[in-house]
């Protein structure tokens, strides 16, 4: 029992993604400009950064969509660009992916979008496959009924949500979210978060969030690291990057709308301790 | 530390080992499907040796507690370390009781036929509303000839007309030497070689020549109007366009007809040219009727209104495939396999339209001895 809580705690401290010096070019656009970061084990960890920092396309190269121009991604300790290869299957499902859009399969319906990865996967039978679908479509707060709808039937934040239950079907370590709140309006975009955090909590989920929700991060991101002109700008907690004397941090998080968000969070955080 | 997951009942003891998750999860399945339930009152369950548990093995679990509940059976649940039994709860309490809220109810043949009917009925109304608006647009085009986007007709052109020019070229020149194959050999026999002249130009200008440009055009552009028009719609570029005022009939529909109602007979032409020159060169090396006596008997042997028919057919196979294509694209709604569907539909629907109105025209200038 000690042993395996040793192991536990190497583990966890051991990080689930390193980037290493990475370096993105498309032309002569130079959208990474040798960054590094890493993803510990069980923390939220937003990235944020203006529109065109290069967000969405770190995160396309960390799931191995995209190979960096140079550097490296490591992925609970394997290089990112192996992912395709057949010994990779594994660590597929070891990370879930929730895409800006949704992403959902238009010609299934949402039952079947979720069931994907358990169909192609496991061989577990069709009956457990539709509880433990049924189960996953109401962790995200979906009402039953809305299992037999297609895509184009679903409004943007049930897509989300649709999206997010597809993505932790088969039960990931980690999680990665682009988006997760862009066009949702703030109520439901608040209890996206709460969903987020509820998740996060039950799974034992390690969650990677791209997003210019400056709210959301206040409110779920253990870290942040902050994108700007191809460089990390500052990595930390939303407290001491609100602190940073970068000028492009502070205009990020200390213009109107950052001050208008770290006000709400600092109030929330009373509310809570009252 | 097992590494194999299992679920076995020993006397009244039920005993769940090894890690229940996911990739152990059909192996479990099966395992619980085989489990011989004893006929005790009270049964234990030691899941103190569960490893490890993920929303799988929470759920098997869950299942089998109501399994053996419903057999009547008491059950003691022991061992399960806390943040395992926190699943397991979240499990039980997420589970849908009614379990057949997530299968589409399956209808009836006269359900669906009901269904597919009205559907045909609503696409029929929709073409004729289709052919309808159209019509009133290239009125109002008609009468001001200005108000015709020029600038799109011209890109259409090039894209559809100029850019068509070697394939069109290509493919009607290899026409031209089948047919002169396939008849030399019965010509030489008769020996009335002259006449591959009569075979090669009468059937290449009245009737192959628009023929092949059409079916090629529709595969080729058709297509490409109903999925460019339907990608509009799905991206909602269309509504963007008729927010700003701009009718779609005017922008899309229009300038793709017109282009084309002008591209074809001239593509049809080049391909007369170029048919007939296949068949030339096939005659002079088969046949012996050198290029001078080819064209002499293609003066004298085919007159000019076979040339005339055939261009004059282009343009309505123009009107028929621009505006299929145009249709197909208007009716995909949603999602992404629905352009794929309607604009196969659009391809087999032009050529299955053109075809019959060639047959048509046949007939009738049958009748009328043209």
């Amino acid at each position: 029992m000690v042993d395996s809580e040793l192991q536990a705690a190497t583990r966890a401290a051991s990080p689930v993604i390193e980037v290493t010096h990475v370096t993105t070019r498309f032309g002569s656009a130079v959208v990474h400009d040798d960054v590094s970061l890493s993803v510990r084990r069980g923390e939220v960890f937003g990235i944020a950064g203006g529109n065109g920092c290069g967000k969405s396309t770190l995160l396309r190269e960390i799931v191995g969509l995209l190979a960096p121009s140079a550097g490296t991604i490591r992925l609970f300790g394997v290089d990112s660009r192996r992912l395709e290869e057949s010994d990779g299957t594994p660590l597929h499902r070891r990370f879930g992916v929730m895409f800006q859009h949704g992403a959902l399969f238009s010609s299934l319906t949402l039952a079947e979008n979720v069931a994907v990865p358990l169909r192609e996967h496991t061989a577990v039978g069709p009956g457990l496959i539709r509880d433990l679908v049924a189960v996953k479509i109401a962790m995200v707060g979906l009402p039953p009924e809305s299992a037999v709808k297609y895509p184009g039937e679903l409004s943007g934040g049930m897509r989300r949500r649709a999206a997010l239950a597809r993505a932790i079907v088969m039960d990931p370590e980690l999680l990665f979210l682009d988006e997760p709140t862009a066009g949702l309006d703030p109520v439901v975009a608040a209890t996206f978060d709460e969903l987020v955090l509820h998740l996060k909590n039950v799974l034992g989920l390690t969650v990677v969030m791209v997003t210019h929700d400056l709210d959301s991060l206040w409110r779920v991101a253990d870290r942040v690291a902050v994108l700007g002109n191809g460089k990390v700008l500052g990595v930390g907690t939303m407290p001491e990057l609100s602190r940073s004397e970068d000028p492009v941090v502070r205009a990020y998080f200390l213009g109107p709308r950052g001050r208008a968000a770290k006000e709400q969070a600092a109030w929330n955080a009373r509310e809570r301790g009252a | 530390m097992e590494s194999r997951a299992s679920v076995a009942i020993n006397g009244t003891v039920m005993n769940c080992r090894g890690p229940w998750v996911l990739s152990h999860l059909a192996d479990l399945e099966r395992q619980s499907g085989m489990l011989q339930w004893p006929d005790a009152a009270a049964l234990v369950c030691d899941a103190s040796r569960v490893t490890a548990m993920d929303t799988g093995g929470a759920l098997l679990l869950q299942q089998s507690i109501e399994t053996a509940r419903r057999r009547g059976l008491t059950i003691d649940l022991r061992g399960l370390r806390p943040e395992f039994s926190e699943l397991l709860q979240l499990v039980g309490t997420r589970l849908p009781r009614a379990g057949p809220g997530t299968v589409a109810p399956r209808s009836g043949w006269m359900a669906r036929g009901d269904r597919a009917l009205r559907r045909r009925a609503e696409a029929a109304v929709q073409a004729l509303a289709f052919i309808g608006e159209t019509a009133v647009a290239m009125r109002r085009a008609a009468t001001r000839p200005r108000s015709i986007r020029w600038r799109a007709v011209v890109r259409v052109l090039e894209m559809d007309g100029v850019r068509a020019l070697p394939i069109t070229g290509l493919l009607t020149f290899l026409v031209g030497v089948v047919i002169a194959y396939q008849g030399a050999e019965q010509l030489r026999r008769f020996g009335t070689n002259i006449f591959i002249v009569d075979l090669v130009g009468i059937s290449l200008l009245r009737e192959l020549a628009p023929l092949v440009v059409a079916v090629l055009i529709a595969g080729r552009s058709g297509s490409a109007y109903a999925a460019e028009i339907g990608a509009m719609k799905v991206t909602e570029e269309l509504d963007a366009v008729r927010t700003l005022g701009i009718p779609p009939m005017s922008l899309l529909v229009l300038p793709k007809t017109v282009a084309l109602v002008i591209a074809l007979p001239l593509l049809t032409f080049y391909a007369d040219v170029v048919g007939v020159a296949g068949g030339m060169l096939i005659a002079s090396g088969q046949l012996n009727v050198s290029v001078r006596e080819f064209l002499d008997r293609f003066d004298e042997a085919v007159a000019l209104r076979h040339l005339v028919i055939g261009l004059a057919k282009a343009p309505f196979f123009a009107v028929i495939i621009a505006m299929v294509g145009c249709y197909q694209g208007f009716r995909i709604r949603g999602g992404v396999d629905d352009v794929g569907r309607h604009t196969t539909l659009s391809v087999v629907q032009s050529i299955f339209l053109v075809i019959v109105f060639d047959a048509v025209c046949s007939i009738l200038l049958n009748w009328w001895n043209l």
